[in-house]
């Protein structure tokens, strides 16, 4: 193998694209039946908004105690627009994005120009405000029991059952995650970087912390709400139970167990938190239990995150076995 | 290059490994006759799945001990799903595709049973749901049946016996939830018909922990003799404490949502002198020895107390009636086979249960008349028959 052939694989944008696309293209061979491929497709979905959320989390060292609420709100754009008004699912979709994309700019603006985690703060009461919406206008969202979605149309076809919501899921997943890795990659990304490493160093390098800060959280809350949208039209139902607020901690669980500024330790995280607690059923009323054990001792010993905490283990064992590179 | 080789082999490992570990599918059905089952143990409708799983595990036990059904054992397969709608549609799409029941009983709750309706049309498996509103039987789809009174006929019970005791003028305090949705809905659409206006109309949710603010707005309404409370689980206990507290003083009703000891040992003294529309069963001993059901609902009532030693609800009557209908039906049938014990189910006909005596149809699939209902009181903590 070359030289630079061995050094594209070993490039994230190359080599862990290739490794993502292997993966959900592999995995199929594994689920046995559509229950499988409905958590597998939960796991992506929950993948699509942490890649985007790590942008925020890992690089821009904001966190949004709202995310839920941004998926909230494109599902339900979605699903009101479409039911209530007979829009066109895409046109919904799109309105949807664009209208968190506008929301999140209206409250990161001003708050970003401050320092510290107030951003935080205003999107815990933007996420609960949300939840309020949802649950209370029952007229046009069906209230706590939620309400049923059409299905997508895509040039007259309609696009229905797991099997074809695993390929496009899979599909937006891999776009993120290319779309992610070239944003940090790319100018934006150093400063990001320099923002998160720090404020006052970046700006004097001439970095102006504020507006990449506002930029990314636009895009990562735009992510959250096409995302929804997606969710949305593939379980043909949305309910008020995955806007609130420990939706929202999920979230940022999976981001934060993954590994922070690790674009796939997110994909991983939300792998992980998604599939575990349907391995856990079979324990009955210890589920829950189990669940926080399993969470706490991660957390304690791999404070980094799975992904950049396995990456430092194996490199260690291999270089006290004074093993070759591979 | 070798930290990002490692990088990403690991990150292709840990993918596959998540994978893998759930690769591995459930047991295939083999003899055992598979009844799945989601229900809310949990959360603000436990309620109403705690009795019904217990009365399921309990019932199958002692079937299986007797020999089980056409020969073979049932088994009993079971998810909590809370009262959340997204869980019972995870758990219904792993009860059909992953379990491969043979028979479906539950969801607990009118929200849950709504969102899983057209993933069990689409699959074609049967289901008694053992929620209270209309909107689940009516119109009727091919597989779905349930054991409650509906929402409507308790609204039709009620407002029987507000105008029996003069009460014209009333208002509605109501769960947002899917039966206090239904039920509100079905409530004003049949007051008209009793002579009765409902002249105050408020919601809470359904994890609210205070009602006073719109138990103040009923209250401020002028000239109303009975306040009217659509909901199930914790709510109606708030409710009925909260009216105490604000010494409403008009009367207070219930729906058959509330139908267990616990909302009484909920409200505590609130609840004295609340009626509501409810089953037989919780008045069992009170019933004349000639009564049909007379049998049925103590036979049931001992069984249950003895086994879990608390007081029995008409929910895990509701459960109990589920399996009866579904094993007969199974025994008819002869065979697993879904069509034929969907169509076995729909053919019931003089079944004794504790909600009263089921005539089903194709066009009724509940088989319930208002007749099977009972208005209760209750006195010194009890239940008391008073129609």
């Amino acid at each position: 193998m070359s030289q630079a052939l061995k050094r594209k694989l070993a490039d994230p944008r190359t080599g862990g694209l290739l490794g993502l696309a292997a993966v959900i293209a592999v995995l199929p061979l594994f689920l046995p039946n559509n229950f499988y491929y409905d958590v597998a497709i939960g796991a992506g979905l929950s993948a699509i908004v942490c890649v985007g959320l790590n942008l925020l989390i890992g690089y821009a060292g904001q966190i949004s105690l709202g995310h839920a609420g941004f998926v909230g709100l494109g599902a339900y754009s979605s699903a009101v627009l479409t039911v209530e008004f007979g829009w066109h699912p895409l046109a919904a979709m799109t309105a949807g994005a664009l209208g968190v994309g506008i929301l999140a700019f209206l409250v990161a603006r001003p708050i970003l120009r401050l320092r510290g985690h107030y951003l935080a703060m205003a999107t815990l009461g933007l996420g609960i405000i949300i939840s309020i919406v949802v649950n209370t206008e029952a007229e046009y969202t069906g209230g706590p029991d939620g309400m049923t979605v059409p299905s997508l149309m895509f040039f007259g076809r309609e696009l229905y059952g797991e099997a074809v919501w695993y390929w496009i899921v899979g599909a937006a997943l891999l776009f993120t995650v290319w779309l992610s890795l070239n944003l940090i990659a790319s100018p934006v990304g150093r400063a990001l970087r320099a923002v998160h490493g720090s404020e006052p160093a970046a700006e004097i390098a001439g970095v102006d912390t504020a507006h990449y800060k506002v930029l990314v959280f636009v895009i990562s809350a735009v992510i959250a709400s096409l995302a929804g949208s997606l969710g949305a039209h593939y379980a043909g139902f949305v309910s008020p139970a995955n806007v609130g607020f420990f939706r929202s901690i999920e979230l940022v669980t999976m981001v934060v167990l993954g590994g922070m500024a690790s674009t796939y330790g997110a994909v991983v995280g939300a792998a992980i938190l998604t599939v575990l607690p349907q391995l856990l059923t079979g324990l009955e009323d210890y589920e829950h239990i189990a669940f926080g054990l399993i969470l706490m001792l991660t957390v304690i010993f791999m404070p980094r995150g799975l992904v950049p905490s396995f990456f430092t283990i194996a490199r260690n064992r291999l270089a006290s076995a004074g093993a070759p590179p591979p | 290059m070798t930290r990002h080789f490692i990088k990403r082999t690991l990150a292709i490992l840990l993918t596959a490994a998540a994978a893998l570990a759930f690769g591995a599918p459930g047991a295939p059905a083999s003899e055992t006759i598979r009844i799945g089952t989601f229900l809310s143990v949990t959360g603000p409708a436990s309620f109403l799945g705690d009795p019904e799983l217990k009365t399921l595990r309990m019932y199958i036990e002692s079937i299986n001990k007797d020999g089980g059904v056409l020969g073979r054992k049932l088994e009993l397969v079971h998810y909590d799903v809370q009262h959340l709608a997204d869980k019972a549609k995870t758990a219904i799409k792993r009860l059909i595709e992953d379990d491969k029941v043979d028979v479906i009983i539950g969801p607990s709750t009118t929200g849950t049973t709504m969102a899983t309706i057209p993933l069990v049309e689409r699959a074609g498996i049967p289901m008694i749901s053992l929620a209270g509103a209309v909107v689940i039987i009516n119109p009727v789809k091919k597989w779905v049946f349930k054991t409650p009174h509906t929402d409507r006929m308790a609204c039709a019970k009620i407002f029987g016996d507000m105008k029996k005791r003069g009460f014209t003028r009333i208002g509605m305090i109501s769960g947002t939830g899917g039966f206090g949705k239904s039920m509100r809905g079905q409530c004003k659409g049949l007051a008209a018909d009793f002579g009765i206006s409902v002249l105050a109309d408020e919601t809470y949710g359904p994890k609210d922990s205070d009602m006073t603010p719109q138990l103040t707005k009923i209250k401020n309404t002028k000239g109303l003799q009975a306040v009217l409370n659509p909901g199930f689980g914790q709510g109606p206990a708030i409710v009925t404490k909260n009216f105490r507290q604000l010494g409403m003083g008009m009367s207070l009703y219930q729906s058959h949502g509330v139908a267990s000891k616990k909302y009484i040992e909920l409200a505590g003294a609130a609840a004295e002198g609340v009626r509501l529309p409810a089953a037989a069963l919780l008045v069992a001993d009170q019933l004349a020895d000639n009564d049909p059901q007379k049998v049925v609902v103590v036979g049931y009532k001992k069984a249950f107390e003895k086994r879990w030693g608390s007081a029995v609800s008409t929910f895990g009557g509701h459960a109990y009636d589920g399996l009866q209908l579904a094993i007969s039906a199974i025994a008819r049938a002869g065979s697993t086979d879904k069509e034929k014990v969907r169509a076995e189910i729909e053919k019931t006909s003089g079944y004794i249960g504790t909600g009263g005596i089921v005539h089903m149809s194709p066009d009724d699939h509940l088989g319930l008349s208002l007749s099977a209902f009972r208005m209760l009181e209750i006195k010194n903590g009890e239940w008391t028959l008073v129609d």
